[in-house]
């Protein structure tokens, strides 16, 4: 008997009226934990009912504790019939069950029916006694920390990072027992909810187990998911990262909020990401994707995957001409390196981490993005005690995904997570993630801190561009890809470009801002039943995803960006098409070689009248140009010549871009020697092509004075100020003509996603400068002719100001002509020294000491200053270079000074203006004390997070028979996303917390059946509810923030 | 293709107080998009009209959901559905509990009856206010009506926190209120040129000298119904027009204070008596209910009309009524002075606030 659970009521208010008589209510509460039940004594005629009950004591086992939820029902008493349910709260008391977190749930809760939806509101007080002996109970998981964040938590210290933990459990959905006949609606939605909680309570419970088992003392990164297979069951499956925690002081800085504040990386992350090899061999990037698809037959229960297994050959999407620049054997110290990180991790079935933002130093290189689907066909779950079929499937899954990072060098997945999309008994599973290569300190039990240690014989690889050097060996590509020395070390091959499923690395080295990316695709099937369906889905994955792939590329080039992260390719299923939506943050790493340009072409010269071309190809180049300006995109290589800006004669402009930033004419024609693979020729052979280039060219930019992205951090912002506001959106569209071509629908999908965005701009126009983090699309095909779209970011503003006083500071401000000076001298030191780097390629680990040296550290401060260069001046250079395009290189600096000074004249007044106007509206987000902050993001900007109190994990279903009367599908689902937004914000302030970060919506199934004025939905929420102070009360009142919580931290004495 | 489901949700609720006026006036979504459009907010953001209509269909959604809470004020600030500002909060209950002068210049005075109700759309067809405008503008005075009525201490203080008005919106209201309940008549034709403001100034002196509240703060209806002793005594003022020497004293005292003072002396010494018989007999009349409904009505034809035929300033009229009120506590023989003041008092700054074009 390990716990204790106690629990008040208090009293309650706003009730609804449940006597039409009087217009009052006579309410009493059950108070219900596993088997046993109390009530409080009835509260006649009153709307706003005094209980103050006694303590009720359940007295219970721990397993229990973390299984069940406490389940609280308000009802009408009535003398003669059955007494009235009015509605239900259920509280996860999980939170109160680790030292650390609340230690009392207490304050007003919604009192929620499934059918009414919120009436009224219940005080509810609960504590809970744990007994000392709990260790005994290995069946509980008591204790260990659950976290949604997918980064190291805000004032804790990872101490060791066990790696990945998955459990799944089954059960039959209630919806679907043959009891649902004769019971209410009522009775069947409260059976699901609390079934579902049941089940995620087990599933934690038994994750926790895992992590005991690792020895971690908490999970990173959980992703709870539900899979209503309708009638084969109910899966709720999780994953995680398990990790040893340590509870920082609140006095030490932590060192996670350097991902609040990329550019102010403090300068020591810089020896904290060892590699114990000056010398990598560079290189990688690309998406490695596959299909699998063993289809099971229905009826038989033998397995038929050996006979229907479709397996598609790996596609790979890289695009880029063949690599071929010269390369060098591995050091020695690296191969070690590896070795020891891989017995690290090989140690685990499955090197995977659900986090996609990490310590510095940890992530050593990134390989591409790796991803694998299976189609299958559901059955029955017979028995839901061995879900064995179910985890083999992701068995599977988690076999091919680690193949893939095999094949891509690296021994580790990083940002991992796993989908599914179910429509009737197809089902698609999916798995994504980031081949890399791991510090192994991190692995290793007894390596304690992230700080400092190791690097005495180690020489650091440069942070701000360690990561994007390849980790596969370049002589053995796992796919074609072009090579170059990095721009920033000169030493590591890096590729042309860069797919990631995580974060941004703070340390990362960017120029300008960066933009939410999307590939949308919508592909007609037929409809067709059990095998023959499945099939013919596995047959359309692999083109699905190529095409996702090519957009992309293209929208990358067409924003001038070099690098994806955050992707996330989500595949949906409905009954007659299939919907493929990829969503990414572009941005300029300058680390990597600037993009090249995108050229169209006829495929024969007759086709189509060269004017129509060169009329696109101007489109391209002008839409190129103008995205460089609106992202600020200036990366220091641009000094050199114009490369990567579009270049209307198409020949000049492949050698150009091929060219990039070195000046020698020996290396241009090298490279020139496979740009005939250049996969940026658009080639117009059919209208089709034709639509395709319209429809890359469709997506709008975002308005004046709003960014967008759907990762942690803004490339490129950092300087938020206070004003957050989380959303919701959901909008289905539905088809109505009959004969639709696939062009039709990808043009309507298309529409769809960027008239949110509109919609999203426009409402949230108080808010300028702005910027919308952590878009998340989710797509669905609910019934034959819908398409669903579920979005939710947070908008945040950020100061402009601050951006250009902080320029202002920086030693860059001494004027446009010696900035122009200092940009032009390393660029050319550069260039000297990569060329002899390729010509000489066997000298270089001797060589490159001497000559690399001074050049790279030149480099290295040019990209700072780049980082931190006002706009104007940004303008202006850009003015500059265009100018300066296709003027003789001798003439070059001398030109191109007169031309900077020029231009100075005509660019600031115009840039002047327009940040007045920016800064013109900023005034949103007033607070008041009782106000809980959302966001899907790890942190809130201007605080700091001080205590992690729990993780909510929230389930609801809501139902409606006159939705006529609910104002409709929008109305109802309206007050059902705020009624889910008000629950959680009870249960965060219950908890004492203010605030929910690392928010998510899971998911969002809507149902309708307007003929019979029916409708239904089911959401799923879950986030971290934390308490949050601002930054400046800390600075100000540090002494009181302190004493505030002396339970937390043990070292707040020392301090 | 046609949008089956639109729905944007803010973990702060967003408001715009355009669409919120515009929601508030009775504009259908339709004409709101219309005038959103005029107003040019497309430009701002480079919004289409498929972006406005949305947006203000999520917005017209939220303020009827919120409009609940809005009955009863006090529920927005402890409900937990929207997450809403506070100083947010306050505007859209400004907002609400606000009202068109001309709407409540036709329903002042009424009875606030469904048959009343009914009439509404009459009376959107002459304000020019929509009629579901209308509707909420006359719920709200029931409203407000139906919870004070019930309520002890003053009535000013009860809206105010019942509401939470602003004490401007809340005195406008307890002049509603005040005149509902006692059915003044403020529609016939001879009191048209008087506004809304004129009236519930009025109403703010009536219920601070005349009822009950004035005297006793702790009674029900304190402040809405008028003090009934005090109307019966007014009868005793009679005596200044039935006793011929008082008025002749009273006339004397106050031509001799007048003269030289004013150009329309003349007019002044002529109609005194008149003046006087009118004005005393109003309050002596108090006593019936029916001539309370006329009080006003009365003023106008007993004292204003006849002054302002005469061609009497503002300030003349100040003077006279001045020296009228004042000569009265010199004479000997007239014992009630306390309640000469009272009822004095309140005219005079009634006929002041009147005594306009």
């Amino acid at each position: 008997m390990p716990g204790k659970l106690k629990a008040k009521i208090v009293a309650g208010r706003h009730l609804p009226v449940m006597d039409r008589a009087s217009d009052l209510t006579d309410a009493f509460v059950e108070v219900k934990f596993g088997n046993t039940t109390f009530k409080t004594d009835v509260c006649p005629k009153s709307l706003n009912p005094q209980w103050n009950s006694e303590w009720f004591k359940f007295e219970v086992d721990d397993e229990d504790l973390q299984d069940e939820p406490l389940q609280i029902t308000v009802l009408d008493h009535d003398t003669y019939s059955a007494n009235d349910a009015i509605g239900k709260v259920y509280i996860d008391i999980d939170p109160l069950l680790y030292s650390e977190a609340a230690s009392v749930i207490s304050g007003w809760f919604p009192i929620y029916d499934t059918i009414h939806g919120i009436r009224g509101e219940i005080n509810v007080i609960v504590k809970v006694e744990l007994f000392n002996d709990l260790n005994r109970f290995r069946q509980s998981s008591c204790g260990v920390k659950f976290f949604c964040t997918t980064c190291i938590p805000q004032c804790y210290r990872a101490t060791l990072v066990h790696g990945f933990v998955e459990e799944l459990v089954v059960n039959e959905d209630p919806e679907y027992q043959w009891i649902d006949r004769i019971r209410t609606p009522r009775a069947s939605n409260e059976a699901r909810q609390r079934l579902i909680s049941l089940m995620s309570g087990e599933l934690q419970r038994k994750i926790g187990l895992k992590v005991l088992e690792m020895g971690g003392n908490a999970v990173v990164g959980y992703l709870q998911c539900f899979d209503l297979e309708g009638e084969s069951g109910l899966v709720v499956r999780a994953i995680g990262t398990a990790c040893t925690l340590d509870k920082l002081s609140s006095g030490s800085a932590p060192n996670t909020n350097t991902h609040m504040h990329p550019n102010t990386a403090p300068a020591s992350n810089a020896c904290n990401s060892p590699s114990k090899d000056g010398k990598e061999s560079p290189l990688a990037h690309g998406c490695r994707s596959t299909h699998n698809s063993p289809v099971h037959s229905v009826c038989s229960s033998q397995r038929l995957s050996q006979n229907f297994s479709v397996s598609v050959p790996t596609l790979i999407f890289t695009g880029m001409g063949s690599g071929g620049s010269a390369g060098k054997e591995a050091g020695p110290l690296r191969t070690l390196l590896r070795q020891q990180t891989q017995t690290a991790l090989e140690q685990r079935e499955f090197p995977f981490f659900t986090l996609t933002s990490f310590p510095p130093g940890f992530l050593l290189h990134v390989g591409g993005v790796v991803s694998a689907r299976s189609v299958k066909l559901l059955d029955r779950i017979h028995n839901p005690d061995e879900p064995e079929t179910r985890d083999a499937w992701w068995e599977e899954i988690r076999q091919e995904i680690k193949s893939h990072a095999r094949a891509l060098g690296c021994h580790a997945v990083v940002g991992y997570s796993e989908s599914t999309s179910i429509c009737e008994e197809v089902c698609i599973l999916s798995a994504s993630g980031t081949a890399a290569i791991l510090n192994p300190r991190y692995m290793r039990e007894g390596c304690l801190d992230i700080g400092c240690t190791d690097h005495r014989f180690e020489e650091p690889s440069p942070p701000n561009c360690g990561f994007c050097h390849i980790p596969y060996d370049e002589l053995n590509m796992p796919f074609p890809a072009q090579l170059t020395y990095c721009y920033h070390c000169r030493r590591q091959k890096v590729p042309d470009v860069l797919f990631t499923t995580i974060d941004l690395p703070s340390e990362a080295a960017v120029a300008g801002k960066g933009c939410l990316i999307q590939a949308r695709l919508c592909r007609l099937k037929k409809k067709a039943q059990g095998e023959a369906n499945a099939t013919a889905i596995s047959n359309l994955l692999p083109f699905m995803e190529y095409e996702l792939h090519t957009q992309l590329m293209n929208k990358l080039k067409l924003r001038s960006m070099n690098a994806l992260f955050g992707l996330h390719i989500q595949i949906s299923v409905g009954e007659n098409m299939l919907l493929g939506l990829a969503s990414a943050t572009g941005v300029y790493l300058t680390a990597l070689p600037a993009p090249g340009g995108i050229q169209i072409a006829g495929k024969t010269p007759g086709d189509l009248s060269s004017e129509h071309i060169s009329s696109i190809q101007k489109r391209i180049n002008d839409t190129i140009a103008v995205n460089k300006e609106l992202y600020q995109i200036n990366p220091p290589e641009l000094a050199e010549e114009g490369v990567g800006s579009p270049i209307p004669e198409p020949r000049h402009r492949s050698r150009l871009f091929r060219s990039h930033s070195e000046s020698s004419d020996e290396l241009s024609e090298l490279d020139l020697s496979h740009g005939k693979k250049d996969a940026f020729v658009l080639e117009i052979d059919d209208t089709d092509a034709v639509e395709d280039i319209h429809s890359l060219l469709i997506d709008a930019p975002p308005p004046t004075g709003f960014y967008s992205c759907n990762t942690e951090n803004m490339p490129g912002i950092s300087n938020w100020t206070s004003g957050v506001q989380m959303f919701t959106s959901v909008r289905v569209l539905r088809l109505s003509n009959a004969n639709l071509t696939n062009q039709g629908l990808n043009k309507i999908f298309t529409d769809l996603c960027e008239n949110l965005l509109k919609s999203f701009y426009f409402k949230l126009r108080s808010m300028i400068p702005c910027c919308l983090c952590h878009l998340n699309f989710t797509v669905a095909v609910p019934e034959e002719e819908l398409i669903q779209v579920t979005v939710t970011a947070v908008a945040m503003t950020y100061d402009k100001e601050q951006t250009q006083e902080k320029t202002a500071e920086k030693p860059v401000n001494k004027g446009s002509l010696e900035a122009e000076e200092q940009l032009q001298f390393p660029l050319e030191l550069c260039a000297d020294s990569s060329s002899s780097n390729i010509q000489t390629a066997s000298k270089i680990s001797g060589v490159g000491e001497s000559t690399n040296m001074s050049p790279r550290a030149a480099s290295v401060d040019y990209g700072s200053f780049a980082d931190r260069c006002s706009t104007w001046l940004e303008l202006l250079r850009l003015k500059a270079h265009t100018i300066r395009r296709g003027s003789v290189k001798t003439s070059r600096r001398t030109q191109s000074l007169a031309h900077s000074v020029s231009s100075l004249e005509r660019c600031s007044p115009l840039q002047e203006g327009r940040s007045r106007s920016l800064r013109s509206s900023r005034s949103f987000g007033g607070s008041s004390v009782t106000v809980v902050k959302m966001t899907p993001l790890s942190f809130l900007p201007g605080t700091r997070i001080i205590k992690y109190l729990g993780i909510i994990n929230m389930f609801f279903i809501r139902e409606t028979t006159s939705l006529r009367e609910e104002g409709g599908v929008s109305g109802f689902l309206h007050s059902f996303i705020a009624e889910v937004f008000a629950m959680v914000r009870a249960h965060v302030a219950a908890l004492g917390g203010n605030a929910v970060v690392s928010y998510s919506m899971k998911e969002c199934v809507f149902m309708e059946n307007p003929n019979k004025n029916q409708a239904q939905c089911l959401i799923n929420v879950s986030g971290d509810a934390v308490i949050c102070i601002s930054e400046t009360d800390q600075e100000s009142s540090a002494s009181t923030a302190n004493t505030g919580q002396t339970g937390g931290s043990e070292t707040d004495g020392a301090t | 293709m046609s949008v089956e489901l639109d729905v944007f949700v803010g973990n702060t609720t967003i408001m715009d107080e355009e669409v919120y006026q515009l929601w508030l006036d009775g504009y259908t979504v339709n004409d709101a998009v219309k005038v959103r459009m005029e107003g040019g907010v497309m430009d701002e953001c480079e919004a289409s009209k498929d972006v406005l209509l949305s947006d203000t269909m999520d917005q017209y959604r939220t303020f009827q959901m919120c409009e609940r809470l809005l009955h009863s004020p006090a529920k927005l600030a402890n409900q937990l559905l929207f997450q809403i500002p506070p100083h947010r909060q306050i505007m859209l209950i400004e907002r609400y509990y606000a009202f068109d002068d001309t709407f409540v210049r036709e329903v002042l005075g009424k009875k606030l009856s469904k048959g009343t109700k009914k009439d509404l759309d009459d009376i959107s067809a002459k304000t020019s206010v929509t009629l579901k405008s209308c509707r909420r503008q006359f719920d709200n005075f029931k409203r407000v009506f139906k919870v004070v009525e019930e309520l002890k201490g003053p009535l000013v203080e009860n809206i105010r926190q019942h509401f939470l008005l602003s004490d401007k919106l809340a005195r406008d209201y307890a002049a509603i209120v005040f005149f509902a309940n006692n059915r003044f008549e403020t529609g016939k034709r001879k009191l048209q040129y008087l506004s809304f403001q004129d009236f519930a100034f009025c109403a703010g002196q009536l219920i601070s000298n005349w009822t009950v509240g004035a005297v006793d703060n702790m009674v029900e209806d304190m402040d809405v119904d008028l003090d009934k002793e005090f109307l019966q005594e007014l009868k005793e003022l009679k005596i200044l027009i039935t006793d011929k020497d008082l008025l002749d004293q009273h006339k004397s005292l106050v031509c001799t204070a007048l003269r030289g003072k004013t150009k329309v002396f003349i007019e002044m010494e002529g109609s005194f008596k008149n003046l006087s018989r009118g004005l005393i007999n109003i309050a002596a009349k108090l006593t019936n209910t029916k001539d309370v409904r006329d009080f006003f009505i009365d003023l106008v034809e007993k004292f204003i009309e006849p002054c302002r035929s005469d061609r009497w300033s503002a300030a003349d009229m100040k003077l006279y009524l001045t020296h009228y009120t004042n000569s009265a506590h010199i004479l000997d023989t007239f014992k009630h002075q306390v309640v000469w003041d009272r009822y004095m008092g309140v005219v005079k700054s009634c006929i002041f606030k009147m005594y306009h074009d």
